[in-house]
Formats: structure tokens, sequence, C-alpha cells
């Protein structure tokens, strides 16, 4: 068999599922391979952050009002996360609940997480958000050169740690 | 916790997952399973300023080396290694693609049998994983389960009582889990039936990877089946999902073999005695052509249409003949073209007198 793109034989035999035309066979000659391997190799394809990436686009564009909504916790737009698929913080969850719900639903087909759990009494989540958010807090400060803002956050963020039932 | 940085006596053995030992491990090369965690008191990593990472790496690395059992654990700072160095541990599956790219604080505790390692400051700040040959999934979940528990009394791990263990990507939230069978399926797709495989196994949330994972190609026939989902279904439902296909496609697969043995014998034959012809006398060879020819010859010592060679060698070529491998096994770094005439010669030095070699791989 040739290649599809020249005349030498075909040694390579690639299966590509996420064409667009659904799965596709292609027979390339070793040099036609490299380069569709090398290609290929860099672009986003795959299913799994495939179907992220399509349960965004499904959702449709949401009003600009949402796009502008930031965690306060570690700063990140609703807007940042749609482009790039990823959360900020586990705060998140918490503080975008109504837009993540009905995209996990999508990607999971449930919104309910039924496996294990942390056998440890759970450390209140607020401190470990407020910790977050006082790290935050605290290179905003030494960024300004607030130095005396900046050590009385960490003092704040020892204080959290040490009590954080560790 | 171990902390020293050579490589040179890992890169002679196997490790766990081309060990070719196990249940069904014809076909089946690996079970792998891999918990994704965060820190509670941290940000996710694309949101850490250079100092979270180092906080957490640092607070890691000292939870770690307080937990008995992990005592003879080696921990590595990926960040400190060399470029080969990286895709040497990419190559043995003990590290991600995304870790060696990334930058900054990161790194990966390794068990000394290779079954199990943690990544540090990946996707997400812990991925834990253990690797198991042939089918083992059960053993598998049973040993990263009380890995979990393990790490888990030493650290707060991000959990929601809705949605579980808190991920950076959506698509890893509630259990974290993502379960990995490794299968050789030469066969299937000689045949064409792998799409038509691959495409009813989408319908049941089962989906497929390259060997390297996500985005990787299929490079030399070896396929990884994943659970889609991580939430609303228990680790051990989740678990079932993707064990319950397994042995359909270990099934087609003997029978696609027993088909083309069947159908056409001698050509079969031909074909695989040519692969090993080409492996043995090339003199300068590129590590997907070489993949492409040990994928056949795999299946005709499978089936008994070679016998000049043991499987277990050309389970071991699979993972030495790769570009961080053979410089490692040469001592010396090489350039690309330079590697292809060092891969045949390797290849010719270990495939053309098996018998007498057996002893060196080991």
């Amino acid at each position: 068999m040739k290649c599809q793109y020249c005349e030498k034989p075909a040694t390579f035999h690639i299966t590509e599922l996420i064409g667009p035309d659904g799965p596709q066979v292609m027979h390339l000659c070793e040099e036609h391979a490299r380069t569709f391997l090398a290609k290929e190799s860099t672009s986003p394809s795959a299913s799994i952050a495939g179907a992220l990436a399509k349960q965004l686009k499904l959702t449709g564009k949401p009003s600009a009002e949402t796009e502008q909504k930031e965690c306060p916790v570690c700063g990140i737009s609703f807007f940042e996360f749609r482009n790039t698929g990823r959360l900020g913080c586990p705060y998140d969850y918490t503080h975008f609940d109504t837009e993540l719900e009905p995209l996990l639903v999508n990607i999971h087909d449930a919104a309910e997480h039924k496996g294990k759990h942390p056998r440890r009494a759970a450390v209140s989540a607020d401190s470990q958000a407020r910790l977050i958010q006082l790290r935050r807090e605290m290179e905003e400060a030494i960024e300004r050169e607030d130095y005396e803002r900046a050590s009385e956050i960490r003092d704040r963020i020892r204080e959290l740690e040490e009590t954080g039932n560790r | 916790m171990q902390r020293d940085q050579t490589f040179d006596e890992l890169a002679g053995r196997c490790g766990e997952w081309l060990k070719g030992t196990g249940p069904e491990s014809d076909i089946v090369i690996s079970s792998r399973i891999r918990l994704a965690r965060n820190l509670a008191d941290f940000p996710f990593i694309r949101r850490c300023s250079d100092e979270d990472r180092l906080s957490i790496e640092r607070t890691i690395r000292a939870r770690l080396d307080k937990i008995p059992e992990l005592n003879e654990v080696r921990y590595i700072d990926v960040e400190e290694l060399s470029e080969v160095d990286r895709q040497f541990l990419v190559e043995r599956q003990l590290i991600s693609r995304e870790l060696a790219d990334s930058d900054g604080a990161r790194g990966v505790a390794i068990d000394p049998n290779e079954q199990f390692s943690v990544m540090v400051n990946e996707e997400d700040h812990l991925r834990i994983q253990v690797m198991h040959s042939g089918l083992d999934l059960e053993n598998a979940w049973q040993q990263i389960n009380r890995l979990d528990d393990l790490i888990e009394s030493a650290i707060t791990y991000a959990y929601h009582p809705k949605y579980g263990y808190l991920t950076a990507c959506p698509t890893n939230v509630g259990t974290g889990l993502r379960v990995s069978v490794m299968m050789h399926l030469p066969a299937l797709v000689i045949t064409r039936q792998i799409d038509k495989v691959f495409r009813s196994l989408q319908k049941i949330s089962v989906t497929v990877r390259g060997l390297y994972g996500e985005g990787s190609q299929y490079t030399g026939d070896f396929y990884q089946v994943s659970n889609q989902i991580t939430l609303g279904k228990t680790e051990v439902e989740l678990m079932q999902q993707v064990s319950e296909v397994v042995p359909l496609l270990i099934d087609y697969e003997r029978r696609a073999r027993q088909f083309l043995v069947e159908q056409s014998e001698k050509d079969l034959h031909d074909d695989v005695s040519r692969a090993l012809g080409i492996l043995c006398t090339a003199k300068k060879i590129s590590s997907e052509e070489t993949m492409h020819y040990l994928s056949k010859v795999r299946m005709g010592v499978n089936l008994g249409l070679i016998d000049e060679v043991a499987v277990n060698i050309i389970n071991k070529l699979f993972i030495h003949t790769q570009p961080a491998h053979l410089q490692k096994l040469r001592g010396k770094l090489l350039g690309s073209s330079d590697r292809n005439i060092e891969r045949a010669n390797y290849l010719h030095q270990h495939l053309s007198d098996p018998g007498k070699r057996e002893s060196d791989l080991n």
C-alpha cells in the first residue's frame, strides 16, 4: 500500500479517533507519519480534555455579569475559568456553585460525590479559604511595598496555620 | 525518604509497567490507578505564585517524610533534573509529560519497586499513582486506597461535602480517580476492528488513549482504556466500568489473532518474521519504527510463530529503545540521527543472539 501523500510504501497505519468525520485510518510513509505525529502531539485533542472543552462551548456564553464574577479567595473570574478550563482554588466550587453544577452534570451525568471521604474530621473550609486569601493579600502588600501590612498579614497566616487542626 | 538523583541503576531494569507478568499479560500490559488530590489551604497550581508552589512542595515533602510506611520512597526534585532525566521518568511512566514540561517547584516520590509514585505540583498538588503488571486492578486499588489514607493522615485535602475531592479541572472532581488498563491490541489494528470497538466503548463512558496518555498517539499498538467520569459513582463502581470491558477486549483481540492465524498463517508468519528481520539488521531506525515492528514481533512471539526470542526481551526493548533510555544505557547524550544508529546497534545486539543475551538484560 502506498502512502496517501506520496509514492513511498505506507509503513504506518494511524487511526485518528477524533477527526471531524469520526474515526479515520491514515496510511503514511515514515516521513509523513513523523510530520503527522509531530503535529498531532502539540494539538489539544483527547477525549477527556475534549469533553470539557465541548461542554464549555455548549453551555454557551454566559451573561457579562456571570463572566465578571470573581472568586473572593483566589481572584479568578468565571471568564478566566471558561477560557482555561481550570479553576483557581477549592473555594471556587462553592463560589461558582450555580454556574458549575450544570457543567458537572453534563460532564459526569451526576452532581454528587458517592466515593470515599477523608477520615479525619474536616477542618473548617472557611479557615482554609481564608489562608489562601491572606497569602494573596500578603503578596499584593509586598508588591506595593506596604511591608507593615504584609507583616501583619504574615502573623495572621501563622496564627491560622498553627490553629489549623493538622 | 531517600534522596539521590541517579537513574543509572533504574535504566537497566524494566520497571513495573513492562515487566510482562501478571494475569493476561500477553494482552494486558499494566493496570494503573491514579488519584488527584489538593491541599485545602492553597490555590490550585495554575493560580499559585512561585512561593505558593515552593510552600506546597516543602509541606508535602515534610509530611511524606513523617510517614514511616514511606521510608523507602525516594523523592526526586524534577525542577533540578536535566531534560533527558525528565524524559527518562516520562518513558517509565513515573511522571507525566505535563510534570516534565512545566516550570517551578515540582517533584515526584517514587517507591523502589516503581509500583507507585506521587507527583507533586502537576495539574493538582498531588497525583498519586499505583501501577501493577498485567490485569490487577483490585490489588492496585487496595494499594492506592491505603496510600491515600496514609497521606491523608498527614495532609488536609480539599474536600467538599457535595462534590467530593476538589480538583483544578472539573473533569476530575469527586473521586479524582482515573483507572487505566494498558493493552496491546495489534490484531484488532490489523483487522481494522479497533475503531468499531472504540466507538462502542465511548458510548459507555470508557475512553481510550495512547501509550503516554491524553493527546499521545497509539504507539506500538498500545492502548489505555480508562473511565471517563469521576463523579457520582464510587471508586469501586468506576473501576468495575473499566474492568468489565477489559475481558471483552481481551476476547476480541484473541479472536482477531485466531482469525489471522486461520485465515493466512503464512502471511502473518511472514509479516512478523520480516519485522524481526528489520529489527535485527537495520543500521539506523527511529523509535516509532522500532515500536511498530516490536509490536508485530511481540504478537508473533505470543502466538508461538517466533520462538527465537523471549517475550520479556521484547518487553524490555520497548522501553530501552526510547530516546532517553537509550541515552542512559549508552551513557551519553545523543542527537536524533545518532540515536537512530545507536538504537539499531542496540537492537542488533539484543536480538541477533537472544539466548546468549538474555542474562545481559536482566
